[in-house]
């Protein structure tokens, strides 16, 4: 069922959208955060768990200290003043994805708290640089993974059990909250996920996570709310879930802008909700209400003692960060000789590790870039999928790109190469040797073709001899169509005008 | 004014899933009550300066090393689960249909 809209164009004229966005990160520590349990993802259900992360009686926690490790280094990343003293509370909630019926978390007492990631903006006038304000972040932990069996649309609701997996409670997680973002106008969707785009590049280069969104272990939810104009109070929010990838962001943000513009305008109010993300339709449908079922009556956790990071440690911490993000971009752009918008591309499309792995296996920037940006965010694209998640890797995008100056194949050869690997067909040389795929480089073969060209083509080939070398694309468009495309188009020109005297 | 009233009392055992006949709710909102006025009672001889206890033992920053161990056996655990599936805890409706 999909809700009336009105046109983003209408939103933007009669409201000013206000974001939020909470991200969780599961940290890539080898154990679990309260327990030595690994954190393997995919592993057989429930063969990572223990009295601990079960809730057994008589089972207690025991902080992983490289995760509160982890946890300072992304506040110190994100601008963020370090607690000196804090603590863990319970958040009690009854639902069985968390067996000990609580869930061990920060309340008022986060470990990070008021910092800020500048994220830049393609806009009408230019580049702008937006700063998102966060919040928080905090500690906790993840919770279990459930099915949904039986029902008619094997979703939570009407199932008729639930099957669950506890592999994943417990295991380390980083909330990270923002302030209210305004003033994005109609970039609010873009800004969000330049946001989400940039906080993934910052977890990555201070590799404290894996952050595939499509396994979860970068989560994004996003609280979005209208009012009448930038000055009048903040309107009801609604939180939309499931929104797992930096496209399905804008989506989200862009559906639910118009769809409460839509209610907004009928003269209905609001509710405040949680709404559920379907990358398929397109839309988001209602979850539960909020309501004080919500009432999580925290208190601080007895069986953990406070966390106390001294200065010392967060200093040294803070020492050892990575190149921030925005000052490595800044570089890379100047060493490939690209502009920011470009720059900005290949960020917001995840593909700046992916580039900087195919330039060490050894193609040029350039190239690589054209690579992961072209054909292949298509092919990411068109299987609902991150670029990393692509069946090749930055070694086989390097050796395709070697095969294309060696000569060997064309950029159209190239791409059909990319279908065989993606298919496992194996390595792009491989492929082409299988699927018979090479350039025709052998002149006499091409002459033949050439002749039979300008024999089709009386009318080109005089005008040619007349001197309107112009007139060669098109018998050079008929040889390629008649070689398959096997041949070096440029090889080709030149031939056909010698051929023709000129 | 009384430190917990009944509906808070009946607030509270419907967050925590427990049936609570209406003379129990009058009963606890009446101990409950004595038992919040002895507690607020600490805080008024806390002075700003006295930090809230945390713990018996005043210590902080225990921390253990990110080191994996060993598991427990799924078949074994599962044994204690009223119902299993397909490795996985068989747990009832949760949700009704809207």
């Amino acid at each position: 069922m999909s809700a009336p809209l009105i046109d983003f164009d209408e939103v933007i004229a009669n409201f000013d959208p206000v974001l939020g966005l909470e991200v969780h990160v599961e940290l890539g520590t080898a154990s679990k955060m309260f327990c030595g349990c690994a954190t393997e993802f995919g592993a057989d259900p429930n063969t990572q768990v223990c009295p601990t992360c079960l809730g057994l009686p008589g089972s207690l926690p025991v902080v992983n200290g490289t995760a509160v490790e982890s946890a300072i280094r992304i506040g110190l990343a994100l601008n963020c003043s370090i607690a000196s003293w804090c603590r863990f509370a319970r958040k009690n909630y009854f639902y069985p994805d968390m067996p000990k019926n609580f869930q061990t978390s920060q309340y008022d007492e986060p470990i990070c708290y008021e910092g800020y990631l500048d994220v830049d903006v393609e806009t009408d006038e230019g580049t702008r640089t937006f700063r998102v304000e966060i919040e928080r972040a905090h500690m906790e932990e993840d919770t279990g993974k459930s099915l949904h069996v039986g029902g008619s649309t094997g979703r939570i609701h009407g199932a008729d059990f639930s099957l669950v997996d506890y592999n994943r409670a417990g295991i380390p997680l980083i909330e990270i909250v923002t302030k209210p973002v305004e003033g994005a106008g109609k970039y609010a969707p873009e800004v969000a996920k330049a946001y989400v785009g940039a906080l993934r590049e910052l977890l990555r280069g201070l590799g404290v996570s894996d952050v595939k969104m499509e396994q979860g272990s970068l989560r994004c939810d996003v609280n979005l709310s209208l009012r009448a104009s930038a000055d009048a109070p903040l309107g009801t929010r609604t939180e939309t879930k499931n929104v797992n990838s930096l496209r399905s962001v804008e989506r989200a943000i862009r559906y639910e802008m118009q769809r409460q513009a839509a209610l907004l305008t009928d003269g209905t109010a609001i509710i405040q909700e949680t709404r559920h993300w379907h990358e398929d339709t397109g839309v988001t449908t209602s979850g539960r209400v909020k309501s004080d079922a919500e009432d999580y009556r925290y208190f601080p956790e007895p069986d953990l003692v406070p966390v106390a990071p001294s200065a010392e440690w967060i200093e040294q911490l803070r020492a050892q960060l990575p190149e921030p993000p925005a000052e490595r971009s800044k570089r890379l752009r100047e060493e490939w000789g690209i502009s920011e918008k470009e720059m900005q591309s290949v960020i917001n499309a995840g593909a700046l590790d992916l580039v900087l792995a195919t330039i060490a296996e050894g193609a040029d920037p350039a190239a690589s870039r054209k690579w992961w940006l072209g054909e292949l965010a298509r092919r990411a694209n068109d299987e609902g999928v991150e670029l990393e998640s692509l069946a090749i890797t930055a070694k086989q995008v390097a050796d395709l790109e070697g095969l294309v100056q060696s000569g060997r194949l064309n950029d159209k050869l190239a791409r059909q190469v990319i279908d065989g690997v993606l298919a496992g067909e194996g390595e792009p040389a491989a492929v082409a040797d299988s699927r018979g795929l090479q350039i025709v480089s052998d002149d006499s073969a091409l002459l033949e073709a050439i002749k039979a060209a300008i024999e089709a083509d009386p009318d080109a080939a005089q005008k040619i001899r007349d001197g309107k070398v112009a007139a060669a694309g098109a018998l050079v468009g008929s040889v390629m169509k008649a070689t398959k495309g096997q041949a070096d188009a440029a090889r080709v020109r030149e031939l056909v005008l010698q051929e023709l005297g000129q | 004014m009384s430190a917990i009233s009944r509906d808070d009392v009946a607030h509270l055992a419907s967050l925590a899933r427990i049936e609570l006949t209406e003379q129990e709710l009058n009963d606890y909102a009446g101990q409950l009550d004595v038992i919040l006025t002895a507690v607020a009672s600490i805080s008024e001889v806390a002075a700003d300066d006295i930090p809230p206890t945390t713990h018996a033992v005043p210590v902080v920053n225990v921390f253990r090393d990110d080191v994996v161990t060993p598991s427990l056996d799924r078949d074994s655990v599962l044994d204690h689960a009223p119902a299993a599936e397909d490795g996985r805890f068989r747990v009832p409706r949760i949700l009704d249909e809207e």
